[in-house]
């Protein structure tokens, strides 16, 4: 039986953090309880907040459970947090201009050409080209677990497009409305700038071309996409439009959306689609989502990409391993927060170790992303751990493997009461002329019992983050 | 602002429209099946399906006119465009792709309507009173509509909206005259007969105006009178000329916002100055028909126009 740390007790007493939440947690009768649970739902579905997931179909209005008992980390907890999550995020971005141009890290021998350079979101189309500021990764969410007071480690690192931060926005309202006195007694910083600093991250990007005010833009591949919901609330909580590939056209060195006053010029993109989706003349002929023409403008200067295509390189899960090693090679400091340790299948000892380990491995495919595809091994029946042996066995460079972490436990409403369930944590670093972060993030929680598995397509669900004030 | 915003705005008042007069037609038709004439009962009904555009489908799917089938297709049916279930469905996807040009309340008002519809869709049908369901639509639509009134900026977004809603009223109230037509040629021998008055009567209640009628004219209730009513009297608020007028006031502002003239200005004077100067004379002398199948046409033109004018996205 692994000993789980239970963020909120340790050796039976309260740990600071979540001193003043015992009470409220002990004074709430069931019905109340009850009764908050469905005035938030209902809430959630009152202003859209729903989760489609791919390939599952059924209610395309799900939501995604959001559990009331929040998450909470001490200033002190944070501000180690927040070095580390802006070094990382500093890091992966001098490593994107880096493998784009002279690749000193890869002549350096210190990450293999092979796994930059052959990797399957290795753009070549932008080789040579330093976005404005030498921003490659404008939003960086580094996923986060922890397994002890001060151990935490990044499970992985999100470049491109990271989604979940209106959860973060709307879990905190909600949670205000809810329960205000909370808010009294405690002294929680406020995540509401999101908007406000992203918008000026996004700015601060601007092509040289631009004179005066940037005219930002969301592109969304469109609503029936399951983050839709999030792309309509960061424009409108930004005050940009938000746009489809339809709504955008190139003529001549710009590119221009279709308005009901005639095209207007776009600066700034905000791209919430795949890089293989941008530009049909440029990747995907069949795609019906980008802009023809949109690349040759962005290697030109006429327009910035936020986030850059190419940046999904960054956030490989086989890159992911030589992350540290960018933090030494690019900053000369030692990285503050660690890695969890990987084996790469692809290399015939570390398959062999997974091969003989896998009862007690996490299994995980290179470039998959939201739990699918992935073997829990201490949770797998016999059958699935066979299963998956063959997937890697035929296939051994798609698969990485990692220790099953012990992931932390917060307190957390359950039929029956309350019960510690685990969860990771995904702050939203910006980047942009300065480097940004607020306080705070999104907190997913697997909500069955023992379970490691914390996707909202999996059956996660989510808190909210508190960063209390020093 | 983005063409296909002012696109799916202008849709949200169409079908937010549409979806009033489809439960506008169910009461009207329910209120004539309690009517003792047994004969009169179908011919109601299938004109008020032919009203709504749907006779054909309905025709196909169900064959006779039972009363269940019609409440089924009007209101639930997702194979009619124009069914209550359909419009508000469409009206809030419409709005869900455009929440950033949304007040909340408006956005809530939407999104409250597609939530109830859809539990009220989980019930056994025989715990669904029609009186109820016609009853929820026009509260539903008067709360999207008073929403947009009470709490959206008077941008161009606002005028786009009430384009959509003044077409499709204008449009409507055309249809649903067509349609009964032949009830309003003078024809003296019918004149005052027991079947005329609950044909007229029906027609205006379809418009939620025969109270304001009486109001508005009293004494007797001729053709005439009905046929002013409904297309030339600025009072009243589902007439051609209303329509038309809300029309013009909502291209003029965006010509003003945008400094710009498109040719649905043009087409938009030109339908009100005729409205303004013609009588119920010419317009019976026209032909009710003809004049009213002359206005669809032209409605629907000017429909395209603005669509190439501000909703295509090829504006230049």
């Amino acid at each position: 039986m692994t000993d789980y740390f239970n963020e909120m007790y340790q050796n039976g007493a309260v740990r600071p953090p979540y001193a003043r939440l015992e009470d409220w947690m002990k004074l709430m009768p069931a019905e109340l309880r009850q009764m908050k649970q469905a005035e938030a739902e209902s809430l959630f579905r009152r202003i859209g907040i729903t989760f489609a997931v791919y390939g599952e179909g059924g209610d395309p209005d799900r939501l995604i459970p959001f559990d009331m008992f929040p998450r909470v980390f001490t200033g002190q907890e944070w501000s180690r947090l927040e070095r580390g999550i802006k070094q990382r995020a500093r890091a992966l971005n001098a490593f994107l201009v880096d493998v784009y141009g002279r690749g000193e890290i890869v002549k350096a021998g210190r990450i293999p050409a092979r796994l930059v350079y052959q990797n399957e979101a290795y753009e070549k189309a932008v080789v040579g080209f330093v976005p404005p500021k030498g921003v490659y990764s404008h939003i960086v969410g580094i996923d986060l677990v922890r397994t002890g007071p001060d151990e935490f480690f990044v499970l992985e690192d999100n470049c491109r497009t990271p989604s979940g931060v209106s959860y973060m926005l709307e879990n905190r309202e909600i949670m205000m409305r809810m329960f205000p006195d909370l808010f009294r007694e405690n002294r929680i910083q406020p995540v509401d700038s999101y908007s406000e600093r992203l918008r000026r991250t996004l700015a601060s990007v601007a092509p040289a071309k631009c004179k005066g005010d940037p005219c930002i833009v969301i592109l969304t591949p469109g609503h029936f996409n399951s983050a839709y919901y999030e792309h309509s609330f960061l424009a409108d909580l930004m005050g940009v439009e938000l746009v489809e590939g339809q709504d955008l056209f190139v003529e001549g060195e710009y590119v221009y959306m279709r308005t009901t006053e005639g095209p207007r010029r776009v600066d700034v993109i905000y791209r919430r689609i795949d890089d293989a989706f941008i530009d049909p003349l440029c990747f995907r002929p069949d795609s019906m989502l980008g802009v023809p023409g949109l690349m040759d403008v962005y290697r030109s200067g006429g327009v910035s990409i936020c986030s850059a295509p190419g940046a999904g390189v960054a956030d490989d899960k086989a890159v992911y391993t030589f992350v540290p090693e960018m933090v030494r090679f690019y900053l000369g400091e030692e990285p503050i927060l660690n890695n969890v340790p990987t084996w790469q299948c692809a290399k015939a000892d570390d398959l062999k170790y997974v091969l003989e380990h896998l009862p007690e491995l996490v299994v995980k495919e290179v470039h998959g992303s939201g739990g699918y595809g992935m073997l829990v091994g201490p949770k797998a029946t016999k059958d699935q751990v066979e299963t998956f042996r063959k997937k890697i066995e035929d296939d051994p460079d798609n698969y990485i493997a990692q220790p099953t972490l012990a992931l932390s436990t917060t307190p957390t409403f359950v039929a029956e009461g309350i019960a510690p369930r685990h969860v990771d944590l995904r702050p939203y670093c910006l980047v942009g002329e300065q480097i940004d972060l607020v306080p705070g993030g999104l907190t997913r929680v697997a909500l069955t019992e023992g379970s490691l598995v914390v996707n909202s397509s999996q059956g996660g669900g989510v808190k909210d983050t508190w960063v209390l004030a020093e | 602002m983005l063409s296909r915003t002012a696109d799916n705005l202008y849709w949200i008042a169409r079908y937010m429209e549409r979806a009033d007069i489809a439960a506008r037609l169910l009461e009207v038709g329910a209120r004539i099946s309690l009517l003792p004439s047994a004969h009169g009962y179908r011919s109601e009904w299938d004109s008020l399906l032919q009203s709504s555009g749907t006779a054909d489908g309905f025709a196909k799917k169900y064959g006779d006119p039972v009363q269940r089938n019609l409440e089924s297709w009007l209101f639930f049916d997702r194979d009619n465009p124009s069914s209550v279930a359909s419009c508000i469905t469409a009206a809030r996807e419409n709005g869900r792709i455009v929440r950033t040009a949304l007040t909340s309340q408006v956005w809530d008002a939407l999104n409250t309507a597609f939530q109830e519809l859809r539990q009220m869709e989980r019930k056994p049908r025989s715990e669904l009173e029609l009186s109820l369901l016609t009853e929820w639509v026009m509260r539903h639509a008067a709360m999207v509509r008073g929403a947009i009134d009470a709490t959206l900026l008077r941008n161009d977004g606002y005028n786009f909206l009430n384009l959509g809603y003044y077409l499709e009223r204008g449009d409507n109230t055309a249809r649903m005259m067509d349609v009964k037509y032949y009830v309003l040629l003078p024809r003296i021998e019918f004149v005052g007969s027991g079947l005329d008055n609950y044909q007229w009567t029906t027609l205006l209640r379809a418009m939620g105006a025969h109270r304001a009628f009486h109001w508005a004219y009293g004494g007797e209730v001729t053709a005439a009178k009905i046929a002013d009513f409904l297309i030339l009297n600025p009072q009243s608020p589902r007439s051609l000329i209303t329509c038309v007028a809300g029309m013009n006031n909502h291209l003029g502002r965006l010509a003003k916002a945008y400094g710009r003239v498109t040719r649905a200005q043009g087409k938009g004077a030109a339908m009100l100055a005729e409205l303004e100067t013609t009588t119920v004379e010419k317009v019976f002398d026209e032909g009710l028909h003809e004049f009213l199948s002359r206005f669809i046409g032209e409605s629907a033109e000017l429909g395209g126009l603005i669509h190439e004018g501000y909703l295509s996205g090829d504006v230049r």
